[in-house]
C-alpha cells in the first residue's frame, strides 16, 4: 500500500481533501473531497426582504462579493421585470472592474506564481524578487481602492442595491485613482509579458467553455450563455442545460451538463469565446503573446488572468474618464411577485442566481450555482489525467503538482472547504 | 507604518479558519502597504491562505476568522487554543456566529433540505456558535468584515507591549465627526448606528443608508430605546427587525432586541 499524505491545501480560499485510489498501478478512483462547512445562504434567505439579498449574498464570499452583489441584483430586477439605466450599468461595471483587478492580481501573484517559481508564498518570494511582490502588491490596492470608492470597502461593499446603487458615488475620489490606474495598466501589459516566461507544466484537456457572451462588450453581467461546443442559451434556461448534482464525499455541489459532461467556467472559457470583446490595449497584449486560441493549459490560465487584468484596467481608466452621475442612483420599486435569474462573471467563472418573490418583495425560493461547484467535477477529471504522474512521484513533488493543478483554477472554495489531504492507496480485493 | 524593530526570535503568529466567507484573512492579505513591513517582524507561521510553509507550535498569537458550525470545527477550536499562547477572534464570524448564525432561529435540519439532494451526507452542528462558546479568547475584533486599519493596530499593539486603541464610540458618533446628515432624522430610513460599535466609519450613512450592524453591538447602546425609535419607520414589514437580526444576530444584545421587534410586530401601515 501506497500512502501519500500532505496536511492542507494552502494559497487557496478554504481547504480541501485530495483522494486518488490505486489498483495494479492503474488509477481507480479520484475525490477532491470538500469538507466546506455549509452555511445554508438558500435555506435563510427565504423569508427576507430582496433589499436584504445583495447584502447577504456578498458574505457568501469575501473574496468575489461584488460578483454576489452583481448576480443577485440582476436576478432580482429580473424578477421585478425593471432595467437599470444605462448610467447604473455602467458604474456596476466599474465596479466590477475593481473586483477583477484585486481579486487576479491576487491570484496570479500571491497564489498562482509561488507554485511556477518554487516558492511556497508571495513572502518568500518576496525575500528573492521584492519587486515583483511590490508591484504586485500594488496592482491589487488600486483595484481595491476603485471597490472603496464606489461602495465604502472593498469586501462587503455596501452601496450596491435591487435598482442600483444607493448614493451615486463622488466622482472626485474615482478621477484620483486615474493615476494609478494608469500605472497598473502598464503593470499590466508587463505582468502579460511575464506570464509567458513562466515554466507551465505539459497539460492539454480537451475542455467544454462556458461563459457568458455580449456581443458589444467583454461577457461580465449581460449576455447569454455560451459553450464552445456551440450552444446559446439565455441565462433564463440556464437551469435546463446546467445541472448540480450532491455527491457524498463534497459539501459543495457538482456542476454537470444535461448529457452528464464536465464543462469549464472562469478565465481559460472567458478568454477563449470572447477575445474579440476585449478592448484594444488587451487585444494588443494578446496577440503580442502569439498564443493560439483556444488555450487548453489549465496552468496557463494564469495567462488568460492577465490579459484580463489589462482589459479591466483599460475599462475603469475609460469608464472613470466619462463618469459623469445623472439621474436617479437607483429605481423606485414597485414590488410584484415573480421568478428572476441572473448571471455574472465572477473573476473565477459564471455564477448564476434564480430568486422567486412574493407581491411583498419577500423571497420564496433561491438557487445559486457558484462556479467552483461548476469546476468541481472538472478539477477531479484533470487530476485523472495527471495521476498516472503523480504515483511515478516522490510524495513533495507529487503532492505540490496536484496542489498547483487545483490552484490554477483559483477554487473559491471559502464558502465551501477544509484539508487537502493527498491519499494514494492501492485498492487491494 | 512604524513596526518595533525584529524582537528575536519575532513572535509565531497563526491564522485559521474556520466557517466563514475569508473576507477578514483576505483583510489580512489587503494591507497592501503593510504586509511586507508586517512579515519582516513577526514570523507568519500559519495561514493557509497566504503560504504552503507550516511551522509546528505553539505560536504567540492565533488569529481565529469563522464560527464553530461543525463537530470536527468544535474538536479543533480547542487543539488551536491549546497551541495559542494569546488568542483573537477575528471579525463577526468568530466573535458572534456571523449571518450563518440565523440557524440558531431555525431547524438547521430543514435548511440543509432545503439546499442539498443528500442532506445525510453532510456533518454539521444545529447552532453557529462564536469561538468565545468554546474557549477562552483574549481578545476580539468585531466587523463583516473587519478594518483591516484595526488588524494592524491590534498587532502593532501587541509588539509594543500595550492595550490596543479601539474606537470607543458609537457608529452614530462616526457619522456625527464625519458630519453626514442623520438618514434617520431627515430620510426616516431604520439605522442601527446609535447602537453598534464604531470601526467602519460609518459607511453605510455615508452611502445614504441606514448602518446594518456589522460591526456588533456597541456597550453603550440602548435597544430598547432604538427599537422603539426605529420601528415606527420600517419600510417593509420588521424591517427593524431583520437589521438586527443579520451579521450580528447572536450577539445576546441584537438578539433580545430583534426579539422585542418582533414581538411587538411592525404594527401600523406600511409607508
Amino acid at each position: 500500500m501506497k500512502t501519500i499524505e500532505v496536511p492542507a491545501l494552502a494559497r487557496v480560499e478554504g481547504e480541501g481533501g485530495l483522494y486518488i485510489g490505486l489498483k495494479d498501478d492503474q488509477v481507480v478512483e479520484i475525490r477532491l473531497d470538500i469538507y466546506e462547512p455549509p452555511r445554508f445562504f438558500e435555506g435563510f434567505l427565504v423569508g427576507r426582504f430582496l433589499q436584504e439579498v445583495p447584502d447577504i449574498t456578498a458574505r457568501i464570499c469575501g473574496i468575489c462579493p461584488v460578483a454576489y452583489q452583481m448576480s443577485s441584483v440582476t436576478a432580482l430586477e429580473k424578477a421585478l421585470d425593471v432595467e437599470v439605466s444605462p448610467q447604473v450599468y455602467t458604474l456596476r461595471r466599474l465596479m466590477y472592474c475593481g473586483e477583477y483587478i484585486e481579486s487576479h492580481a491576487l491570484h496570479i501573484y500571491l497564489l498562482q506564481a509561488p507554485d511556477l517559481l518554487g516558492q511556497a508564498s508571495a513572502l518568500d518570494l518576496a525575500a528573492i524578487a521584492p519587486d515583483v511582490v511590490k508591484n504586485a502588491l500594488r496592482m491589487k490596492k488600486i483595484g481595491n481602492e476603485v471597490l472603496k470608492a464606489i461602495g465604502g470597502r472593498s469586501v462587503h461593499p455596501v452601496n450596491a442595491c435591487v435598482g442600483g446603487f444607493y448614493r451615486w458615488p463622488d466622482a472626485t475620489p474615482l478621477r484620483a485613482l486615474l493615476p494609478e490606474l494608469e500605472w497598473g495598466l502598464e503593470a499590466a501589459k508587463e505582468t502579460v509579458r511575464w506570464s509567458l516566461t513562466l515554466p507551465y507544466p505539459d497539460l492539454k484537456i480537451d475542455y467544454e467553455f462556458v461563459a457568458l457572451h455580449h456581443a458589444d462588450e467583454y461577457g461580465v453581467i449581460k449576455g447569454d450563455v455560451w459553450s464552445s461546443k456551440g450552444s446559446k442559451i439565455s441565462v433564463a434556461d440556464y437551469e435546463t442545460h446546467y445541472i448540480e448534482e450532491h455527491v457524498k464525499h463534497s459539501n459543495a455541489l457538482h456542476g454537470h451538463t444535461v448529457d452528464g459532461g464536465t464543462y469549464l467556467v472562469g478565465p481559460l472559457a472567458r478568454l477563449n469565446l470572447n477575445h474579440a470583446q476585449l478592448l484594444p490595449a488587451a487585444q494588443k497584449a494578446l496577440k503580442d503573446t502569439k498564443l493560439k486560441l483556444p488555450l487548453k493549459n489549465p496552468y496557463k490560465s494564469l495567462i488568460a488572468r492577465a490579459v484580463e487584468l489589462v482589459h479591466f484596467y483599460e475599462e475603469a481608466i475609460q469608464m472613470i474618464k466619462v463618469y459623469q452621475p445623472d439621474g436617479p442612483a437607483h429605481l423606485d420599486l414597485k414590488l410584484k411577485a415573480g421568478e428572476g435569474a441572473g448571471a455574472s462573471e465572477a473573476p473565477r467563472g459564471l455564477l448564476y442566481h434564480r430568486y422567486k418573490i412574493d407581491e411583498n418583495g419577500l423571497i420564496k425560493f433561491v438557487k445559486i450555482i457558484p462556479p467552483t461547484a461548476q469546476n468541481l467535477p472538472r478539477i477531479e477529471a484533470d487530476l485523472f489525467a495527471l495521476a498516472p504522474k503523480l504515483v511515478k512521484m516522490e510524495q513533495e513533488q507529487a503532492t505540490l503538482t496536484a496542489e498547483h493543478l487545483v490552484r490554477s483554477y483559483d477554487p473559491c472554495i471559502s464558502c465551501a472547504t477544509h484539508f487537502l489531504k493527498l491519499k494514494v492507496e492501492e485498492i487491494r480485493d | 507604518m512604524t513596526l518595533t524593530p525584529k524582537t528575536n526570535p519575532s513572535p509565531k503568529i497563526a491564522v485559521y479558519k474556520f466557517s466563514s466567507c475569508d473576507g477578514c484573512q483576505l483583510s489580512i492579505l489587503n494591507l497592501e502597504d503593510e504586509l511586507l513591513d508586517l512579515a519582516s517582524v513577526v514570523d507568519i507561521a500559519y495561514f493557509l491562505e497566504a503560504t504552503r510553509t507550516v511551522k509546528p507550535g505553539p505560536y504567540d498569537v492565533g488569529i481565529v476568522e469563522g464560527s464553530v458550525t461543525t463537530p470536527h470545527e468544535a474538536e479543533r477550536i480547542i487543539e488551536v487554543r491549546s497551541e495559542c499562547k494569546f488568542l483573537i477572534s477575528l471579525g463577526t464570524c468568530a466573535t458572534a456566529g456571523g449571518i450563518q448564525a440565523l440557524r440558531n432561529f431555525a431547524k438547521a435540519d430543514e435548511y440543509a433540505r432545503t439546499v442539498y439532494a443528500h442532506p445525510e451526507f453532510l456533518h454539521f452542528l444545529e447552532t453557529s456558535t462564536p469561538i468565545s462558546a468554546h474557549v477562552q479568547v483574549d481578545l476580539e475584533i468585531w466587523g463583516c468584515p473587519v478594518n483591516k486599519g484595526t488588524v494592524v493596530e491590534v498587532l502593532v499593539a501587541l509588539l509594543q507591549n500595550r492595550r490596543p486603541n479601539f474606537p470607543p464610540s458609537p457608529v452614530c458618533l462616526e457619522c456625527k465627526r464625519r458630519g453626514i446628515i442623520c438618514v434617520a432624522v431627515a430620510q426616516g430610513i431604520p439605522c442601527l448606528g446609535p447602537v453598534v460599535h464604531g470601526g467602519c466609519g460609518a459607511l453605510c450613512p455615508a452611502n445614504g443608508r441606514g448602518c446594518y450592524g456589522c460591526f456588533g453591538p456597541s456597550s453603550a447602546g440602548n435597544f430598547t430605546a432604538l427599537v422603539a425609535c426605529m420601528m415606527p419607520h420600517d419600510r417593509y414589514p420588521n424591517e427593524t427587525a431583520n437589521l438586527l437580526r443579520s451579521f450580528s444576530n447572536s450577539s445576546p444584545a441584537f438578539r433580545v432586541a430583534a426579539d422585542t421587534a418582533l414581538k411587538v410586530g411592525t404594527s401600523k401601515e406600511i409607508k
